[in-house]
Parts: structure tokens; C-alpha cells; sequence
């Protein structure tokens, strides 16, 4: 990697070279490629079931929507890619989840490594309560990405570049993060995901608790993070959904109703519980 | 139901609801009083405490000293074993001669004076005289304490008024000690000695040096054991333990433990730490030992409640960018709560502090005149020192154990207090 790592340098000399490196391997893939199968998941909730055989094809750089009623298993879905489900008592995951063609749950599997590979965006914006800086470099020391005190400084400012915070947080980056308007923490939570430059990022109904400015600037980037990275969101916004996804899955009930083209999942549902869904007949 | 009925209703509701109204009002009114009622009650019994130990203790702080000149007659002073003398004498005789009178040949009047004059100015002769034996043959000044009774004389709390014969001094005790003041030859000042003094079978000269330093040791190894494994016990249950019946069981058992009253944790300190691990009786260390016991339940639920107030979106932030759980809890979850944790900790040992029963039973009650020698030595700390002093007959010693008191609890305040402050300090809000 060392000399990969050099041209990369060479190249563009403000980012960090390790996304560098990361979006070469993201560009020698087709756009479309399925980046993560889902095959018959099954959660359990001790003996409470929350998802019933839900297989899902999540495409590489493009953003999924995951729409549907409250406690459908959006959440539950989400967690499972990136094993989040592991840390809560009871939950239980059955069925195959591939990233990259490889079983997330299989033994070998490092679920610290996972989440490194398939970061996290939460519904209600959790900086730590530490600086804008320390927020974003947690994550870097923690997998030992960065090598040094330069290198750890540029990956903190090109993501927090990507997450278009740079220019409102330049000047105050030793500030508590927690300082920050709600809009900005979300997008500095984006920055810190991006840190470790993930392929996958998972958002979980991010903009619920912003108002509609920050929520229209955090959509502005999810477009423009997908052409890097395979997003998957869940909103409870039908508009969010036709807006920002390309693609589109309708959860109803635990189960997984139909998915497809956002275009056509909007237009032409083939579920009469889709459309009723949609067109804000029940949930 | 008609439709006439309905507005009809609604009247007598709003009726029914004023009636009730003044009801509440009452009952709020008189909830409010009782709650005042009790406040005030609470803090005139601790304004009746604290105002009792403050007017019985502050005179302690006052001693009150002579300076005599004392000749060191070479003919009474063995040079070779200068401790042969009767140093006591010599300064008894040297009072006498200041208040103009000679002793008598049964040695009555010196006898008297030496009843109150503490033998510290002796001791310091003889101290003084070992070190340089030169001095023999002069006249030195040596300045030291009088005797407790005599000090409580001069504070009025032996009274001229009462009997002769119901009182310690008798009247030409009296008028000695009445001369010696006008004289200027006794002075009163701060009681230095007191803090810099350890115990001592004479109340004039007993101080509390030896038991704070005693408390403080004990301490010391109180929160070296009950902190850290009070915190990383707490830490396992709370985030890494499987919620079984297992861990209910363990927990249902620490919250009994924290219940358990001190003296049994003595009893068990006695035959495990004793009788078992044969640590040193009545040191610094075993009594931290047992405290450490009596503090870890305390500790292990503070530290769990802090812990549970960590909000679980903090977990998920870590755990999220690829933190272990071990990692999540050492760099976020555990740093967030370490203010409840500090603050769980610093009550409990000021709890430590103050205890006394269990220390009694693994027989920390010994009489020790000076600090300890080391974590295993014997030692006294200060609340047994309080316990110590006021089981002695002595007068004098009851006025030391109100000071004592006050010594002890100035530390829980300053305890108390750097508990608020670091409270306060790193208060955080999410
Ligand atoms: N930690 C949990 N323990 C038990 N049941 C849960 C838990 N989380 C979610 N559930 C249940 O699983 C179902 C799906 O929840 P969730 O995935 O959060 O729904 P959504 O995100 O679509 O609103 C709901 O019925 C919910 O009650
Ligand atoms: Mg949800």
C-alpha cells in the first residue's frame, strides 16, 4: 500500500490519503454492483419476532430508502447489516447478510472491523461530549488508520470536508462538539463515520430531529456522498425517500413488501399496502 | 340522556369542582406547613448538636502556658546519669520561689504545685539537660503547659464558688494560680499543641496529630482497595455481565450488603483479616481492610447509577465507528460517569471516616502516644481517639473529646464539600 499511498499524495495532497486509496477501490467497481445481499433475515427480540424472511439487495454507490410504518423492523434491518443488533440482550439474528459477498455474522468476522467497514448515523445527533476534532479523530486512533499527528489532521479535515461542516467548524475546532446546532452535529456524527472511511454508511432516520434547513442541507450531502459510498437510509419521510434514493424498500409488519427502483415504487407500487403506505393512507 | 340535561351537568360539575377546590388548597397548604415543620425540627436538632460540641470543645483551643526560670543546681544533677533527678521538684520549687513562698520540709506546697503544673516542663528540662549537659549549673526558662485542671481554672470551668472540698484545686491552688496570672508569668494562647501532640495519659499534653494521621492512612488503603474494585465491579456488572439470575442474585446481594450494619463487618474483618490472613491488630491497615469492605457496596451502586446515566446513545456513537466494548466503556461510558463515580466515593470514605464500631472490634482501641509506625503498626484514629477520651475520668479529657469532635468533623465537611465541588465541576448535560 505504501506506494499507493504515495501517488495517491502526489495526486491530491489536501485529502487524506487513506480515502484516496478507498475511492480507487470504490471506482474500480461498477455503479449498481450489489455491495450488501440480504437473504431470509430473521430477528428475534427474545421470543418477539421483528423480521420475517427479508431478503434485500442493497446497490454500491447509490442510496436505498427503507420506508415504512413505525416498528416495522426499519431500525432492526439497519442494525443487523452492521451487527449493531449484537450489543443488545436478547436479539437474535437469523439468515445471511452479505457485504461484498461475505457473511457478516460469520465467525471470522470481527465485528469491531464490520463497523469500521459500515459506519452509523443515528436518528438523534450523539457527539461525543468531547471537541469537534477529538469526534472525528476517535475513530481513526481507535483502528490506528492514521500515523501521525499530520496525517490524523488531514483525515480529520477532509471528513469533515466531505460532510461539508469544514467551513462553519474550521475556526473552532477545539471547541466541544456538542456546542454545535443540531443540523451541524449531524453532519459532524456524518464527519466522524466518514473518518474511518467506511464503504457502507447506515442512517437511521437522521433528519427527524432537525428542522427543514438542516435537514434539506444534510440531503444536499447524502447526494453527494453517494457517489463514494453505498448509503443506506431509513426515513419515515415518503418525500426524503423520492428525493435522496435511488432505490426503495417497503417494510410493512416485520416483512419486507416490495422494493425497487424509487421512481417506481412511488409511481407504480405493485402492493396495494404500498400504495396505501404512500399515499398516506395508514402509518 | 336530553339535551337540556347536558349544560345542567356541566354547571354542577364546575360546582362540585370549586367545592373540592378549596379542599386541595388546604391540603396543599398544610403539606407545605408540615414539610416546613419538619425542616425546622431537623435543623435545630443539628443546631443543638453542633452549638453543643462547638461550646464544649472550643476551649481546647485555648492553653494556657507558664515560663519559670529553673536553676539546674549542679548538687541535685547527677552529671553522669542526668536523668536520676527529680526534674518535677526542681520546677515545683521554682514556682514556689516566683510566687515568693519555700516549700515545707514534707514537701506539701511542692506537691500542690505540682498538681498544676504539667510534667511536661520536666520532661523538657531533662531533654534539655541530656542534649547539653553544660546547662547544668545555670538557670534556664522553660515555658510549658499547666495542668488541665488548673487550665480549666483559668477557663472558668472550675469555679471559686464551688466547695472546697467538690473541687480538684483547693483554694490556695487557687490563689497560687490567681498570682501566677497577674504576674504574667502564665499567658494563654492558640492551643498548637493539640494538633501537633498525639494521645497522652496526661490531658494537657494529649493532642490529635497521631489520630489524624492514623485516619488518614487508613483511609489511604480504604480507597486504594474499595475504589478501584468498587468501580471495575460495578463497570463489569453494569456493561459487560449477561442480565441473568445470576446477576440479579449478585445484585439483589450487594444492595443488602450496603444495609449491613458496621459492626458486622468487624466481626468478619476479625476472623478472616485476624484470625485467618494474620494481619497486624489495630493497623492502619486492617483497619482499611474492613472499612474498604463496608465502602465497596456503597461505592459499587454509585458507580452503577452513574454509569446507568450515561446515555446508551453514547455506547452506540462508539460502538458505531468500530469501538470495542472495552474500549466504548475505558474512553467514553466510564470518563462521562466519573463524577457520580468521584462523588459515590469521596461519601463513602467521609462514611469510613466517622465509623467506629467495627474498628473497636478488631481492637483499634489501644492507647497509642504518637503516630504510626507504618501501615502496620499500631495505631489510633479519630473516632475511636473521640471514644477513647470520653471514657477517661479525667475532666480534661472530656473538653479534648468535643475538640476531637470538632477535628473530625471539619474533615467530613471538607470531604463533603470536594464531593459538591467535583459535582459541580464536571457536571455535564447532554
Ligand atoms: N431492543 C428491543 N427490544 C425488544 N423489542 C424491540 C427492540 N427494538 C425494537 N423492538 C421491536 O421490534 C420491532 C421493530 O422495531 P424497529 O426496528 O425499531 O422499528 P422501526 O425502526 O421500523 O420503527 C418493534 O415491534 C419493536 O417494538
Ligand atoms: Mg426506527
Amino acid at each position: 500500500m505504501p506506494s499507493q499511498r504515495d501517488d495517491a499524495m502526489a495526486h491530491d495532497t489536501a485529502s487524506a490519503p487513506v480515502h484516496i486509496a478507498v475511492d480507487r477501490a470504490h471506482a474500480s467497481q461498477p455503479a449498481g454492483a450489489i455491495k450488501i445481499r440480504a437473504r431470509d433475515v430473521n430477528v428475534f427480540y427474545g421470543d418477539k419476532q421483528a423480521l420475517f424472511d427479508v431478503s434485500l439487495d442493497v446497490p454500491e454507490n447509490s442510496v436505498t430508502a427503507l420506508i415504512g410504518p413505525s416498528g416495522c423492523g426499519k431500525s432492526t434491518f439497519l442494525r443487523s447489516i452492521n451487527r449493531m443488533n449484537d450489543t443488545i440482550a436478547g436479539c437474535k439474528v437469523v439468515g445471511r447478510i452479505e457485504l461484498d459477498g461475505e457473511d457478516v455474522n460469520d465467525r471470522s468476522i470481527d465485528p469491531v472491523v464490520l463497523r469500521a467497514r459500515v459506519g452509523m448515523v443515528f436518528q438523534k445527533p450523539n457527539p461525543f461530549p468531547k471537541t469537534i476534532f477529538e469526534n472525528v479523530a476517535y475513530g481513526p486512533r481507535i483502528h490506528g488508520i492514521a500515523t501521525g499527528k499530520a496525517e490524523l489532521e488531514a483525515i480529520v479535515e477532509s471528513s469533515l470536508k466531505r460532510a461539508g461542516l469544514w467551513a462553519e467548524v474550521a475556526d473552532r475546532l477545539h471547541q466541544p462538539g456538542t456546542g454545535l446546532s443540531g443540523g451541524q452535529q449531524q453532519r459532524l456524527v456524518i464527519a466522524r463515520a466518514i473518518a474511518v472511511s467506511p464503504e457502507v454508511i447506515l442512517m437511521d432516520e437522521p433528519c427527524s430531529a432537525l428542522d427543514p434547513i438542516a435537514t434539506a442541507r444534510i440531503e444536499e450531502l447524502i447526494d453527494e456522498l453517494r457517489n463514494q459510498y453505498c448509503i443506506v437510509i431509513v426515513t419515515h419521510s415518503m418525500a426524503q425517500a423520492a428525493r435522496v434514493s435511488q432505490k426503495t424498500a417497503f417494510f410493512h409488519l416485520g416483512k419486507l413488501v416490495e422494493a425497487g427502483p424509487t421512481g417506481e415504487i412511488f409511481t407504480n407500487p405493485r402492493d396495494s399496502r404500498t400504495q396505501d403506505y404512500i399515499t398516506g393512507r395508514f402509518g | 340522556m336530553t339535551d337540556a340535561a347536558l349544560p345542567n351537568a356541566a354547571a354542577n360539575l364546575r360546582q362540585v369542582v370549586e367545592a373540592r377546590l378549596k379542599k386541595r388548597h388546604a391540603q396543599e397548604m398544610r403539606f407545605r406547613l408540615y414539610g416546613r415543620m419538619a425542616i425546622i425540627v431537623a435543623l435545630s436538632f443539628l443546631a443543638l448538636l453542633l452549638g453543643r460540641i462547638v461550646t464544649q470543645g472550643y476551649s481546647t483551643f485555648i492553653d494556657y502556658q507558664i515560663a519559670v526560670p529553673v536553676h539546674l543546681d549542679a548538687s541535685r544533677i547527677d552529671k553522669a546519669d542526668p536523668t536520676g533527678a527529680n526534674y518535677d521538684l526542681l520546677v515545683a520549687e521554682s514556682v514556689l520561689a516566683k510566687l515568693g513562698e519555700k516549700d515545707d520540709e514534707f514537701g506539701e506546697k511542692s506537691g500542690k504545685v505540682m498538681e498544676i503544673m504539667s510534667n511536661d516542663l520536666g520532661f523538657q528540662l531533662l531533654k534539655m539537660v541530656r542534649e547539653d549537659p553544660t546547662l547544668i549549673g545555670k538557670t534556664i526558662t522553660v515555658t510549658g503547659p499547666v495542668k488541665s485542671d488548673a487550665a480549666l481554672y483559668f477557663k472558668g470551668q472550675i469555679k471559686r464558688s464551688t466547695p472546697q472540698d467538690s473541687r480538684k484545686l483547693d483554694d490556695q491552688q487557687l490563689d497560687w494560680m490567681d498570682k501566677l496570672k497577674a504576674s504574667g508569668a502564665v499567658t494563654s494562647g492558640f492551643n498548637v499543641s493539640f494538633l501537633t501532640n498525639s494521645d497522652s495519659t496526661e490531658p494537657e499534653q494529649a493532642g490529635v496529630l497521631g489520630a489524624i494521621v492514623g485516619s488518614a492512612m487508613m483511609l489511604l488503603v480504604t480507597a486504594c482497595l474499595a475504589v478501584p474494585i468498587g468501580v471495575l465491579a460495578a463497570t463489569y456488572l453494569e456493561e459487560f455481565a449477561p442480565k441473568n439470575r445470576w446477576t440479579d442474585i449478585i445484585e439483589v446481594n450487594i444492595n443488602n450488603l450496603a444495609a449491613v450494619p458496621s459492626i458486622v463487618y468487624g466481626l468478619l474483618g476479625l476472623a478472616v483479616f485476624i484470625n485467618w490472613l494474620a494481619v497486624p491488630r489495630s493497623s492502619p491497615l486492617l483497619g482499611g481492610m474492613v472499612l474498604a469492605l463496608m465502602a465497596l457496596p456503597t461505592i459499587i451502586i454509585a458507580t452503577r447509577s452513574a454509569l446507568k446515566a450515561v446515555p446508551p446513545s453514547i455506547r452506540e456513537a462508539a460502538l458505531g465507528v468500530g469501538a470495542s466494548r472495552t474500549q466504548t466503556v475505558f474512553h467514553h461510558v466510564l470518563p462521562l460517569a466519573m463524577p457520580g463515580v468521584m462523588t459515590g466515593a469521596i461519601l463513602s470514605l467521609a462514611h469510613a471516616l466517622g465509623e467506629t464500631a467495627p474498628l473497636l472490634m478488631i481492637g483499634m482501641i489501644s492507647f497509642v502516644p504518637g503516630v504510626p509506625e507504618g501501615f502496620t503498626g499500631a495505631a489510633t484514629v479519630l473516632p475511636v481517639q473521640v471514644f477513647i477520651w470520653e471514657n477517661a475520668s479525667e475532666r480534661g479529657f472530656h473538653e479534648r473529646t468535643a475538640a476531637a469532635i470538632i477535628v473530625l468533623l471539619v474533615f467530613m465537611i471538607v470531604m463533603n464539600l470536594a464531593a459538591i465541588l467535583v459535582r459541580r465541576r464536571f457536571e455535564r448535560r447532554w
